[in-house]
């Protein structure tokens, strides 16, 4: 009975270890983070719980740095150009809850981008430490 | 008094059951990282209360969830009814009531156990450490006949305190999400509480340990296994319980649980197992 848990833990450990590929080529290259950030925005348009925050936004803006910071986080080979995290988010009071919400429209996005769920979730591992950054700022 | 609040119980987790997925409903966590209990009305796993809340509330959110679990074994049929309200991600309150049928005996042992967790710390998926939790648990045995008859010290209230420690790993088993929980749990009850509190052999608190290890298969679908030790006050070979489970969570408004449960001997009847089956629904 003790053994699934160990078997878990071992899993664990050597999932840690495994980081021959970057998440960048497993996601699919940069045509697949344009794909990821064209569909996260179509969901935020249609979302008024998070289109709000945006409205006054620049969105050719927002699509190139967010593409880039992604392929930035994923490890793969750009160079990230706009402002950090809690400076860009500073003053908007994102909540934790428009935060968590973000992550189930990115979800979304990865979905509608053909995102293969093991894939998603080691991409998400990456983001989601940026999230003290970003809430309650 | 008793049977009216069983009945008003009763009604209401039925009638929000039935409703949960009507309603807007809070929406604050991952899919797949809250939205279950254990049997003690807890959130938590079937068997072990974990440090997350039952609920799917973030900071800003109430949520409202109710569940009906039962397990049948081969000589025992325990079900059980629960509601439980979750506070801005840091408070949960739960009730829950238990109906352990003897079935040989053609006898039922009924318990209210009235749970509170605070979290402590953290945030299951998003800190960097686990997310760390305190609760308590008040249990009240509406007939303790039985109780008294296997000679338990007390057969009529007895209070649990638990610590409970929960991490999410994003990724982590071949891109899989995983989930571990641990939990050391000071208790004087025998059998959950349903044969009382403490007796012949042991009449003071003790530590007990639990854990929990799950995988997220997809969003909607969690696989793990259980492990939850338990005193022997009672001089009975009372066992440490173990199941290994299945849960379907097609939305955030509801999840259902499948398990294997092995609880070893139940007052002497040795090699009690059976199926473990769960319904929780968010009501708000
Ligand atoms: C993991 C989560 C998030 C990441 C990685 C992220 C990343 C970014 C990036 C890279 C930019 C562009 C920065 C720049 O222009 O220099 C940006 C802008 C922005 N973000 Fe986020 N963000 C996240 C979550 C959120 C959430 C939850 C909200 C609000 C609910 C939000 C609201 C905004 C807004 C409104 C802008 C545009 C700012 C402007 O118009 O100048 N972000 N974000």
């Amino acid at each position: 009975m003790k053994s699934p848990i160990m078997l878990l833990t071992l899993g664990m450990l050597w999932g840690c270890a495994n980081h021959s590929t970057s998440i960048y080529q497993q996601l699919g290259g940069e045509k697949a983070i344009e794909q990821i950030v064209e569909n996260f925005i179509h969901e935020i348009q249609f979302d008024e719980y998070m289109f709000s925050q945006f409205k006054d936004s620049n969105i050719n803006r927002f699509r190139e740095k967010m593409a880039e910071h992604l392929c930035m986080l994923a490890d793969g080979p750009c160079q990230y150009t706009g402002d950090d995290m809690q400076t860009v988010h500073e003053g908007m009071n994102i909540t934790e809850n428009q935060f968590n919400h973000s992550v189930d429209l990115f979800i979304k996005a990865m979905d509608k981008a053909n995102i293969p769920h093991s894939i998603q979730n080691k991409f998400l591992a990456k983001i989601a430490p940026s999230r003290k950054d970003i809430i309650y700022r | 008094m008793r049977k009216r609040t069983e009945y008003l119980l009763t009604t209401t987790a039925l009638l929000l059951l039935g409703t949960s997925s009507l309603c807007h409903a809070a929406s604050g966590k991952l899919i797949g990282t809250a939205g279950l209990s254990q049997i003690e009305g807890s959130g938590g796993g079937g068997l072990v209360p974990w440090a997350t809340l039952t609920g799917y509330d973030s900071q800003e959110q109430i949520s409202v969830n109710a569940q009906y679990s039962q397990a049948n074994l081969d000589n025992y049929k325990l079900d059980v009814l629960g509601v439980s309200a979750s506070f801005y991600d840091k408070i949960e309150i739960s009730i829950a009531q238990h109906e352990f049928e003897l079935k040989d005996a053609g006898v039922d042992i009924k318990q209210h156990i009235v749970g509170i967790k605070y979290k402590l710390y953290g945030d299951a998926v998003y800190s960097k450490w686990p997310q760390f939790s305190l609760g308590v648990q008040f249990k009240d045995i509406d007939n303790g006949e039985i109780a008294r008859a296997v000679g338990a010290i007390d057969s009529d209230k007895g209070t649990d305190i638990y610590l409970a420690a929960t991490k999410v790993h994003l990724g982590a088993i071949a891109g899989y999400n995983a989930v571990w929980n641990l939990t050391a749990r000071a208790t004087k009850a025998n059998e959950l509480g349903l044969l009382g509190f403490g007796g012949i052999e042991n009449g003071s608190y003790q530590l007990m340990l639990e854990a929990s290890a799950g995988l997220l298969l997809s969003r909607h679908l969690v696989i793990g296994a259980e492990y939850r030790q338990k005193p022997d006050n009672l001089g009975l070979g009372e066992d440490d319980w173990k199941d290994l489970f299945i849960s379907y969570i097609p939305s955030k408004d509801i999840s259902f649980t499948i398990a294997w449960a092995d609880l070893g001997a139940i007052a002497g009847v040795k090699g009690q197992q059976g199926l473990y089956f769960s319904l929780s629904g968010q009501l708000r």
